[in-house]
């Protein structure tokens, strides 16, 4: 038996996402920039994709960018943004200290190349706040980057709030929605109307295939070009499309449109009933992050006095995965910054598991962890105590 | 039974891994991250890099069984880096994999091991461990590979250790080891064999220590009549026997005789000058768990690559030694390990003072 409880780093295509990407390997083969038969095929099905995709996000489709992800879409946003405002004078740049290494990584390497750059703190609670932010904006701001939904801990920020604030300034406004397109409702007609510009996706969140995802552009935000070559996604991103990956992300975007609400709505009561079981059957544990500001999905619990990576190795033995946030390029753990960032404190940052559920978890599977993991937290807790005496 | 495997990536542990899960066992593959590697070229042949973790991750997955690559980075700076930097400063030359293996594999991992109900690590070490008869006390021997024998590095083991560690290549050879993995077309099959310190990758144990001290005290080089022939940068730089790098243009090749850690100073040497019959050791560890009730014949090899010499062996106390040489020996090295033999079967060791 073999348990998925992590979904925030990536879920499993649908099959008629599989599908439909067989389909365009086999049948669908042109080059979207072709004349002829083939290219018009590949053509009409990454439109179709572009529009199934757009209907999910409330957005013209001719607004949609597809990338390779949703890293190249914050590098496309985050540089492309800077690059076109700093010959106006603005060349600041604000974003917040929980935001995925897709932002924050490129936030300090502009930094070491002489931008100027803010990073806004949070606090416990994991949600930016919005003060916060408006005393950072300057009249040299280009750009504000703050993400939709946290991915270790699940907390879905102001970006409404933040967004005003920023148009107020004059400042560009993008936001990270990686972890909440498919999630929660997002409605970029209106949000561009209140202040958003630039919104980031990723298909392989909500059971599409991985390496593709789509940057949103507000309709007269012009973005230099990161990446220099021929006239695809007109001029705005080069290199052959992904036709597959963005014909497969069309289908999960439909069938995610379709089922959004119920979806959500059950996620959250398996969410609810893991987290209230584990937090009475386990003394000493606590949610991480404010648990009435989340995604249904994330449940992020500190076990005192158990390091994070022999627990999750040991559901692993036992069939089940789950994750402590982000892992490094290796696969082996790192303490969150997204937990220090927030003021965890150092030990607890250890002792972290992240639990995400997805379309597909079953109140079998919930239950299946509740009965595991108490005996497993027993056990590790005794053996730290017994090498600490032996120490 | 359930048993974690240390995995460095090369053949010997893949192969050690491989021989456990063909008898049945449920392995588990471990590979331990033990210094930023993050942003490190790959560099091929050096024990750990990024690489290497894949490997190991290759091989597994290849065999089937479940891996894992776990973050001691900071028990290996405490436990092994930050001893090689200040034995270095203090003019010894350190073995950091003594203390890898008895402070962490054999430490560490274990405790991790028993977290997962794995009583057993298993490690891709050339030595052998034996149960012998009536007090169940366990032996540590050299491996059957006397080339490639790795029980110099072992001496530090406890009963309690030895009990729980598991050596499967120790009776067999290096080629032996290269054959089976070519059989099973393990990917690390010809994989070359590491040699350097896993990390100092460029084998500039000098240049890692002055990255690591900053600004180290300069100091002379002088002869044994203590005439003063030249400066050097710090004593880190030296080890006894040492003939390159003096910075020294003499007619006579010299040798590191003496680094005196007070004044800085360095002392070279002809070849006859660096012969010691004696040695003494502390931090002395026993393998059966006590000294030798009465000075005893063993042999004792105080360098990797030594050929272990005879003579007389006389605990002092629980945990110091000292051996009187029946021939001298070249580059008796202080703050190496000298690991006491009684035929291919490990008495103790300790360190050299």
């Amino acid at each position: 038996m073999r348990i998925y409880l992590d979904h925030n780093a990536t879920t499993p295509a649908h099959p008629m996402v599989r599908d439909a990407m067989v389909r365009v390997l086999t049948e669908d083969v042109g080059n979207p920039s072709s004349v002829h038969y083939y290219g018009q095929r590949a053509k009409a099905a990454m439109d179709d994709a572009r529009a199934a995709l757009a209907a999910l996000v409330d957005a013209d489709a001719s607004d949609i960018v597809f990338t390779s992800g949703g890293t190249e879409a914050d590098n496309m946003a985050v540089r492309g943004a800077l690059a076109a405002r700093a010959p106006q004078g603005r060349r600041h740049f604000v974003t917040s200290a929980i935001e995925h290494e897709a932002v924050l990584t490129t936030a300090r390497a502009l930094e070491r190349d002489g931008w100027p750059v803010t990073i806004v703190p949070v606090g416990l609670t994991g949600v930016v706040d919005p003060a916060d932010v408006a005393a950072a904006i300057t009249s040299e701001t280009a750009l504000v980057s703050i993400m939709h939904a946290n991915n270790e801990v699940g907390t879905v920020q102001p970006i409404a709030e933040i967004a005003a604030l920023a148009r107020s300034a004059g400042a560009w406004f993008h936001t990270d929605a990686v972890q909440s397109v498919g999630k929660l409702p997002i409605q970029l007609r209106a949000w561009g109307a209140a202040g958003v510009d630039l919104l980031s996706l990723s298909a392989h969140k909500f059971n599409g295939p991985q390496g593709t995802g789509a940057l949103w552009v507000r309709r007269g935000i012009k973005l230099s070009p990161i990446v220099t070559g021929g006239r695809h996604e007109r001029s705005r991103r080069p290199g052959t499309e992904n036709v597959p990956g963005i014909v497969g992300m069309g289908v999960a975007a439909q069938l995610a449109a379709q089922d959004m609400v119920a979806s959500a709505t059950a996620t959250a009561h398996l969410r609810d009933h893991l987290e209230q079981s584990l937090l009475s059957k386990i003394d000493g544990a606590v949610v991480n992050g404010n648990p009435l500001a989340r995604i249904p999905n994330t449940s992020n619990i500190s076990f005192d006095g158990v390091e994070a990576e022999s627990l999750l190795i040991a559901l692993d033995l036992e069939g089940i995965a789950v994750s402590t946030g982000a892992a490094c390029s290796s696969g082996t753990l790192e303490p969150s910054h997204v937990l220090r960032a927030m003021g965890v404190p150092q030990a607890r940052t250890r002792n972290s598991l992240r639990f995400s559920l997805g379309r597909g978890t079953t109140m079998n599977d919930v239950e299946a962890v509740i009965t595991v993991l108490p005996g497993l937290v027993d056990k590790l807790r005794r053996l730290t105590r017994s090498a600490a005496a032996v120490r | 039974m359930r048993i974690v495997v240390a995995m460095s990536g090369g053949v010997d542990s893949s192969v050690a891994a491989v021989l456990l899960a063909e008898q049945g066992h449920d392995v588990i593959g471990f590979s331990m991250q033990l210094y930023d590697q993050r942003d490190s070229p790959e560099s091929w042949g050096s024990c750990c890099s990024l690489g290497d973790l894949q490997d190991a991750r290759r091989v597994a997955n290849a065999v089937g069984f479940p891996h894992y690559i776990v973050n001691f980075e900071e028990q290996f700076r405490k436990t092994v880096v930050d001893n090689f930097v200040s034995e270095y400063a203090a003019g010894r030359t350190p073995i950091p994999c003594v203390h890898c293996n008895s402070g962490l594999k054999f430490a560490t991992l274990v405790e991790r091991a028993a977290g997962l109900d794995a009583d057993v690590v298993a490690t891709g070490h050339y030595a052998r461990i034996d149960r012998l008869g009536a007090d169940g006390r366990y032996r540590l021997r050299r491996g059957v590979d006397r080339d490639k024998d790795q029980s110099y590095f072992l001496f530090s083991l406890t009963q309690d250790q030895l009990s729980r560690a598991s050596f499967p290549i120790g009776e067999l050879t290096k080629p032996e080891v290269r054959a089976i993995a070519e059989r099973r077309g393990l990917i690390v099959a010809k994989k070359p064999d590491s040699h350097e310190i896993c990390f100092v990758p460029d084998g500039d144990a000098a240049g890692f220590v002055k990255r690591q001290l900053g600004d180290v005290p300069t100091g002379t080089i002088s002869d044994t009549s203590g005439k003063t022939l030249g400066q050097h940068g710090g004593i880190h730089q030296f080890t006894i026997g040492q003939r390159k790098g003096l910075g020294l243009s003499t007619g006579v090749p010299l040798y590191v005789v003496k680094i005196d850690p007070k004044d800085h100073s360095v002392v070279v040497g002809g070849k006859h000058e660096l012969g010691r019959s004696t040695l003494t050791a502390s931090r002395v560890n026993w393998i059966d768990g006590a000294p030798p009730a009465t000075p005893v014949r063993a042999a004792a090899q105080i360098r990797h690559r030594h050929r272990e010499a005879p003579g007389l062996l006389t605990p002092h106390g629980a945990d110091r030694a000292e051996m009187i040489f029946d021939d001298p020996q070249t580059a008796v090295t202080p703050g190496q390990a000298v690991v006491f033999y009684d035929d291919d079967a490990v008495i103790g060791g300790g360190w050299i003072d």
